[in-house]
């Protein structure tokens, strides 16, 4: 397989941080894990717009990866790294085929309002459960790998090493399929559904494929996500976390499969520092930043490095 | 006697008080050409939509080569080797000419392949022996479109999207082939030229094909038989040479002093 040279850089990009990450103030490595874990949901999202579609509660497999990490941490004793980023994959997964069957028949606005229903679902559930922390949700500690416990601060480099791991697994993945005839299929879809079915291919199967697909991708997200914050609470699968997916999406935008992941980190970073400047109206700073995007670079940040390629090239 | 290869059995489609289609009964025999003509409104388009699984009859069946294919979707109909084009061509928009005609053999490709995630453009279809982008250049050249392989569909003039139409629909290499007014929005100095290579293309595959059209002309120089429509009954099936001194295609479609002139015209040619 042909990587892209913005693949390549990506992944210098993955080493150098990951070997400079000893000597990186703790709050810039949960940022980046964060964006990690962020990205990895982005980037299902990111297939769905190929498609032509916006997925509005993605959040819930987020979510259902991350209490599959809790509730196995915290009622089986499972503490293997892997193992529980494995299981939440599997669960996500699953419930992704399973929601998938429904979901694949539907487009445009009734997707995504779609969507976000079962999600909302789910926090209705996840809230009423008082063995699960209702609201408050639960913490999970004692984390593992391959049988060795390291230090606190040991343990934040672990988790960004694991996540970049997931991460270069999930570019390299995904970068697969659509540099596939698939891959091509999902743009021509977007494109002229009725012609696609008419040459042969089943929309529906491949949305179903693609659901999947992103409900394992947002799973893991959310099993990194539990990990690294430590913490587990309903509020992953409310509505405004999907929203949040949504916008890294627009700010990344689709170009590329590393736009998400740029989009993750830089919208960490605008968080982390609207909400130091200002706790209580930090949303006011991402929408105004959301608005920004929308009216300069509709196409997402990507479409500047696309810009910049495309100048160096003439 | 040619083989029979589609068959359409007492087909009914009414949309509310409209009657679309009213006791059709056709057999197309493999290899035919087959011209189907009639106003605006008059059926033919039902009758295409219906075959190709677009619209389902209200009564009545299909079957192809021995199959019923009445209650199939279009793509299942595809794969069993009906495909049809379009009278406004149906272009992936936001993507390049090539790039339309790869996902076409893409899509084989993933058939052949069992929809395997790991099948790549570079991977050698089974039943074609050659790999998607070469099939696809193959493509462009056969029906000279290689001066717009990296131009957006979106762009294009009218009948380059015409042919690349077909070519889409000619890459599931069909044994049944529908073409809904081919000719129209192209102009009429290039027409005969656009439809003999088509037509050409077509002969070489051995596909049978069936041809909408409204251009008299156009029907009598490729049509071994026509099908003439009116308010949802075929009034005429016939030699073109025939049909259309029929008295009822006369009168409802074709008209006394045009059906006159391209007899004329067309013996002459």
């Amino acid at each position: 397989m042909r990587l892209d040279k913005s693949l390549i850089w990506m992944f210098a990009a993955l080493c150098a941080i990951l070997a400079v990450s000893p000597w990186l103030p703790q709050w810039i490595l949960f940022i980046v894990t964060l964006a990690g874990a962020n990205g990895l949901v982005v980037l299902g999202l990111m297939l769905f717009m190929r498609l032509g579609l916006v997925s509005f509660g993605q959040a819930l497999f987020f979510c259902a990866g991350a209490y599959t990490t809790g509730m196995l941490s915290l009622l089986l004793k499972i503490s293997d790294l892997f193992i529980l980023m494995i299981a939440s994959a599997i669960v996500s997964g699953l419930l992704a085929y399973l929601l998938g069957f429904l979901l694949a028949k539907y487009r445009a606005i009734f997707f995504g309002l779609l969507s976000l229903a079962f999600s909302m679902i789910l926090y209705g559930v996840l809230v009423k459960s008082e063995t699960l922390g209702s609201t408050d949700g639960f913490s999970i500690s004692g984390l593992k790998l391959f049988g060795w416990m390291p230090e606190p601060t040991q343990m934040k480099i672990v988790l960004l090493g694991v996540t970049f791991l997931a991460v270069v697994v999930a570019l390299l993945f995904v970068n697969m399929v659509l540099k596939s005839p698939r891959g091509l299929l999902l743009t021509a879809i977007r494109d002229n559904e009725i012609r696609a079915e008419y040459m042969g291919a089943s929309a529906r199967s491949t949305i179903h494929l693609i659901y999947v697909i992103a409900g394992i991708l947002s799973g893991v997200g959310g099993s990194i996500a539990a990990m690294v914050s430590g913490h587990i609470d309903p509020n992953m699968t409310f509505w405004t976390s999907s929203g949040e997916f949504v916008f890294i999406a627009i700010l990344g935008g689709i170009g590329s499969v590393i736009a998400p992941f740029v989009g993750a980190l830089i919208f960490g970073v605008i968080q982390t520092v609207a909400y130091g400047y200002s706790p209580n109206t930090w949303q006011m700073t991402i929408g105004i930043c959301l608005i920004i995007v929308i009216l300069l670079l509709p196409d997402g940040l990507w479409s500047l490095v696309a810009k910049f390629r495309k100048k160096s090239n003439v | 006697m040619s083989n029979i290869i589609l068959k359409a059995s007492n087909l009914n489609k009414t949309f509310g008080a409209v009657t679309a289609a009213s006791e059709i009964n056709v057999d197309v025999a493999e290899g035919a050409c087959i011209g189907l003509i009639g106003t605006n409104g008059a059926g033919k388009t039902t009758f295409v939509n219906m075959i190709t699984g677009y619209l389902k009859p209200d009564t009545g069946s299909i079957t192809f080569n021995g199959s019923d294919i009445t209650d199939l979707p279009p793509r299942k109909i595809t794969q069993l080797g009906i495909c049809r084009s379009f009278q406004i061509p149906q272009l992936y928009n936001t993507m390049t000419t090539i790039e339309n005609l790869e996902v076409s053999f893409g899509i084989i490709a993933l058939q052949e392949m069992k929809g395997s995630l790991r099948t790549k453009s570079t991977d050698v279809i089974p039943s074609y022996g050659k790999n998607v982008k070469d099939l696809a250049l193959e493509s462009l050249e056969k029906y000279g479109l290689s001066a717009y392989k990296d131009q957006v569909t979106k762009i294009l003039p009218g009948g380059v999207r015409k042919v690349l139409d077909i070519a889409m629909a000619m890459s599931t290499r069909p044994k049944i082939l529908f073409l809904d007014e081919p000719t129209s929005g192209v102009s009429a100095e290039e027409k005969f030229d656009m439809m003999d290579m088509v037509m050409q293309v077509i002969r070489n595959a051995g596909t049978t094909v069936l041809f909408v059209e409204h251009d008299m002309e156009v029907v009598l120089r490729y049509a071994h038989r026509v099908l003439a429509f009116y308010e949802g009954k075929i009034i005429a099936d016939n030699h073109p040479d025939i049909a259309l001194k029929d008295e009822r295609v006369l009168k409802y479609i074709v008209g006394h002093s045009q059906a006159q002139h391209v007899l004329a015209e067309t013996s002459h040619a």
